[in-house]
């Protein structure tokens, strides 16, 4: 008699049970042609076995996919686990541990004692290698208008609130032979704490000549406006106004058109290319250690063909791992992310600027010294 | 209620047996009449098609009453009036729903084939294909961890709140916490399982139960407000009887009270489950993401499918758009399966009663 | 239990240095007051558009479900209904910013058009639809599976000989209803909005992708910049979190959890005032 009661209320869960049996009885059908390799492990595929676990920056992800896609056709028997959380808890858990290895957006640096937390985790001074590099794009939707050139200073007024109007005479100034009408501007910003706002605003407060009265930050320092969740959220809401502009990853802005940034004297496209020269030229930050190849970005530059508006990310790890295994798989990894082929790999799946050579080799150096302590 | 049940006054020389009714199908010519009237208004103000369904709904309402209460009494007219924005409001809350249901079904179909279902997400070359095998066997392996943590938990504590502990301080405490649980975010529920398992497992422990147990923090205060409401319309009579053939109390319980409720119950339970197997947030964080199938809830990460989405979207190209909404169609069609599977068992336990 | 105890006070001692930090975790604000006071009036006005629009609306389904449509009918919109309930929010978020807000911006400029003078239409109209009229209503939806599918089971429960009584005395269906169904399901739909409400107040991704947020505290429905909500103010900050901020947001967790008690002490204490009278 009882026993009909309990049945009674583990009901659904009886419903699910049975659905997750039939399903686990047979394994997915890509990986059972994996395990089959084991048995005739050729001789071209890497020995190396076991999990990878990473967290943090979600803007790396989509190239994270192509590392991991890469990594693991290199090394079939390994899984790599890349966890976009964000930036914050990809430095936490790699400072309580939790991961072998780190994504972020903004370098460690010790204004909470993040760098001092993460030294001590590994025992000696972390790795921080330039992984993915990306130029952010000013994107806009205007109707009858498919290509705008603007400078620092204008950008800056108009994400500030400053110029209203698509034919303000600031705007009109730097494009003569534009058609611009008298819509009103709408700017669109990012309402979550990020990397892309905190990349952009360092631009805007550094290269505007003081049109920007904020400090860098990561969350939207200017009060009102419209607002949009995450990239996708920022494309959307451009999409879908007229008269709207916005910033975000250049890989992701789909059709709009974006705008040519005056650098120097002269209008750059947000290009992997023009990224990557930013990057060469940028100073490393004031105390940085062998390992540490965080840099200040350059906003200000002039280099000929430099689009100076990039987002740069990193990756962490540490010089010693307790055992052999992870100090293995996390060199493997690094080795391959850094490399001309993972490079490449991640600019054809996720339009990246791939490393230039000399911060390339830097690195190169730095990652294949990782071993087991 | 003797006010309400007055007849309507009529006079002395003919006394009728019925009051007048409007004559069958007048609702349609009501309708129709509606329609048309409200068609000027775009003919001649240029309304776009939404204005003209609003305002012949309008009128249809208005006239439909002022006409059975000039024919019929005024009861009658309140009831149609009632009746007409009932179905009214069931029209206007269908157009969202049906939307966005069409918006999951039109946009995930191109992307469900057997590669899609079989598949997991490793692959060693980007151009090899990848399925949602690793994110469907996750989400029903945690979704049935936290179900049979929450449901025994969320039904004894109801029925301890309804049966037992009529208002005494242990009571009032489970009162208390459910109440403040239900408006729980979702993070903060995977925070505290993040927090807690990493406290007691190490730094690096990502498991499948840990998202389970989050999840079970949002799902019992469901299930124990959703039953102790359907324990509490259990008529008392019900239980006075049982009571009186001798029958001791967990005996009139499981086989009165549990039984005459069960419809409820399970409605309550399903709901709360179609809750949680939707949730991202707290799994990202203790459950973690994985391209491999992984059955084992007590190791190594496991992805679900709302996670799979969630990184689809960030990925943001308009391939892993697809897939991404290729996922929730197979998430919704997992939940109608569970659904349909909850309401058959229900079926069979329910006592038998005219209904 | 223990566990649903174990999060309140893991929440109070994770959160209450929250309420104490520097300044400069409080991104402009000055102390915590300042920075928690536009999102707790987001997340009350947000939940409030979501019950008045969805609290009608869920019981007219539920009425219909229950009492007024065929069989043939009430089962599959049951089925359909319910689920919505496990559509994921992110989901939701998605159809939110790229179907519903761009169809919202010509009501929203027909409401500015006639109805301006009213503080809730005052515009300037948002030209992309992220109000936070488009979150609450957003949420609406999705707390309308919750909301009736309870109620139509507390209408299901009502004893038939109750409603057959009430037909037999000459009542009309609508007094049936009123007089039969209503007083019994009471406590139940009472319940069901409560549960209705704690997810529309805990609700992170969808408000956070839907609603253009970020500004100060205003009844303005239609404008670009609107207060957000505790929770999707918790899942926007969360990403980029350092142990600073993070103690803060969990603080504001700890706001939210005092309003959904206060609303359910609030609602308990009304329904404790008449309760079964009738219905025992």
């Amino acid at each position: 008699m009882n026993r009909t009661s309990i049945r009674k209320a583990l009901a659904p869960s009886v419903a699910v049970l049975a659905l997750s049996i039939t399903l686990t009885a047979c394994g997915a059908g890509n990986e059972t042609t994996d395990s089959g390799s084991d048995d005739s492990s050729s001789a071209e595929t890497g020995t190396l076995t076991g999990e990878l676990n990473g967290a943090g920056a979600s803007s790396q992800e989509k190239a994270m996919e192509a590392w991991s896609v890469g990594f693991q056709g290199l090394n079939p028997d390994v899984t790599l686990n890349y966890n976009p959380l964000g930036s914050g808890d990809g430095r936490t858990q790699f400072i309580e541990g939790g991961t072998l290895f780190a994504g972020t957006d903004s370098a460690f640096d010790d204004e909470e004692g993040e760098l001092t937390a993460a030294n001590e985790r590994c025992g000696t001074d972390i790795i921080q290698v330039p992984s993915y590099v990306s130029p952010i794009a000013v994107m806009f939707n205007l109707e009858g208008v498919d290509s705008l050139q603007l400078d620092a200073a204008t950008i800056a007024g108009i994400f500030d609130g400053k110029i209203t109007s698509w034919d303000d005479p600031a705007i009109a100034d730097l494009n003569p032979d534009a058609d611009l009408p008298a819509t009103d501007i709408s700017p669109v910003h990012r309402q979550d704490d990020s990397g892309t706002t905190e990349n952009f605003t360092d631009y805007l407060s550094q290269a505007s000549d003081g049109a920007w009265p904020h400090e860098p930050d990561g969350l939207w320092p200017v009060k009102g406006g419209l607002a949009a969740e995450g990239t996708s959220g920022v494309v959307a809401a451009v999409t879908n106004g007229n008269g709207t502009i916005g910033y975000a990853d250049a890989s992701q802005v789909g059709e709009l058109s974006v705008v040519d940034v005056k650098v120097g004297e002269e209008y750059v496209a947000p290009t992997a290319e023009a990224a990557a020269k930013v990057v060469a030229v940028s100073p490393p930050v004031e105390g940085a250690t062998e390992t540490d190849m965080a840099v200040e970005v350059d906003r200000t530059t002039t280099e000929a063909g430099a689009y100076p508006v990039i987002l740069l990310s990193y990756l962490v790890a540490c010089q010693t791992y307790e055992t052999q295994e992870d100090a293995d798989l996390v060199k493997a990894f690094m080795e391959y992310v850094v490399s001309d082929e993972g490079q490449a790999a991640a600019a054809e799946n996720a339009g990246s600027a791939p490393l230039d050579a000399e911060t390339a080799t830097r690195a190169q150096d730095i990652v294949s010294a990782i071993a087991a302590g | 209620m003797s006010t309400t049940l007055k007849p309507a006054p009529v006079s002395v020389a003919s006394i009728p047996l019925t009051h007048g009714h409007l004559p069958r199908g007048a609702e349609i010519l009501v309708g129709v009449v509606a329609a048309a009237a409200a068609g000027l208004f775009p003919l001649l103000l240029g309304w776009g098609l939404v204005a003209w369904v609003i305002v012949s709904v309008i009128l249809f309402i208005v006239g439909l009453t002022v006409w059975s209460a000039i024919v019929e009494t005024r009861r009658s007219a309140t009831d149609r009036m009632v009746t007409a924005l009932v179905w009214t409001a069931f029209g206007i809350a269908l157009v969202p729903l049906v939307s966005l249901l069409w918006t999951v079904v039109s946009k995930g179909v191109p992307a469900i084939n057997s590669t899609f279902l079989s598949y997991s997400a490793f692959r060693t070359s980007l151009d090899q294909p990848i399925g949602i095998y690793h994110a469907i066997v996750g989400t029903l392996v945690i979704t049935l961890c936290a179900v049979v943590i929450s449901v025994p938990i969320g039904i004894f504590a109801a029925i301890y709140l309804v049966e037992y502990g009529k208002g005494n301080r242990l009571a009032r405490g489970i009162t208390f916490l459910v109440d403040v649980m239900t408006g729980i975010p979702s993070i903060v529920a995977g925070l505290f399982a993040f927090s807690m398992f990493t406290a007691f497992f190490g730094a690096g422990y990502r498991a499948g139960i840990g998202g389970a147990v989050a999840l079970s923090l949002l799902m019992i205060p469901i299930v124990v407000r959703s039953t102790e409401e359907m324990l509490r319309l259990v008529p008392d009579d019900l239980r006075e009887a049982a009571y009186a053939l001798g029958t001791p109390k967990w005996r009139t319980i499981t086989k009165v009270v549990l039984r005459t409720s069960l419809g409820g119950i399970i409605t309550g339970v399903t709901l709360a489950t179609a809750r949680i197997i939707g949730e991202t947030a707290p799994l990202l964080l203790i459950a973690g993401l994985t391209t491999r199938t992984n059955v084992n809830p007590f190791e190594g990460f496991m992805t679900t499918l709302p996670v799979f989405i969630y990184s689809q979207f960030q990925k943001g190209t308009a391939a892993d758009f697809e897939l991404a909404w290729g996922t929730a169609l197979v998430l919704v069609i997992i939940v109608l399966l569970l659904n349909i599977v909850a309401r058959v068992i229900g079926k069979i336990f329910a006592p038998k009663t005219g209904r | 239990m223990a566990t649903l105890a174990g999060v309140f006070i893991f929440l109070t001692i994770e959160g209450v240095p929250g309420f104490f930090q520097e300044e400069q975790f409080y991104k402009g604000a000055g102390n915590f007051w300042g920075y928690v006071d536009h999102l707790l009036f987001g997340t009350v006005l947000a939940a409030t558009i979501a019950l008045i629009v969805a609290v009608p609306l869920a019981f007219g389904i539920a009425l219909v479900v229950s009492h007024y449509a065929p069989k043939w009918i009430a089962g599959p919109v049951a089925y359909v209904i319910d689920l919505l309930a496990a559509v994921p929010s992110v989901v939701f978020g998605l159809w939110g910013i790229n179907l519903f807000a761009p169809k919202m911006v010509p009501i929203y400029d027909w409401l500015n058009a006639h109805l301006g003078w009213l503080p809730f239409f005052e515009g300037p109209v948002n030209p992309v639809g992220t109000t936070i009229l488009t979150a609450g209503l957003v949420l609406a939806i999705m707390i309308l599976p919750i909301i009736t599918a309870i109620s139509r089971e507390v209408f299901t429960q009502t004893p038939v000989l109750h409603e057959e009584a009430a037909l037999a005395l000459g009542a009309t269906r609508w007094e049936m209803i009123r007089l039969a169904v209503f007083p019994y399901a009471k406590s139940g739909m009472v319940s069901a909005v409560m549960l209705g409400l704690g997810r529309a107040l805990g609700e992170t991704m969808a408000v956070a992708m839907v609603l253009s947020g970020g500004g100060g505290i205003s009844f303005n429905l239609i404008a670009s910049s609107n207060p957000t909500s505790i929770a999707a103010n918790i899942a926007s900050q969360y990403k980029e979190n350092t142990p600073g901020t993070l103690h803060v947001l969990i603080a504001t967790g700890l706001v939210l959890f005092l309003v959904t008690f206060l609303v359910n002490f609030a609602a308990r204490w009304i329904v404790a005032g008449n309760d079964r009278k009738m219905a025992r």
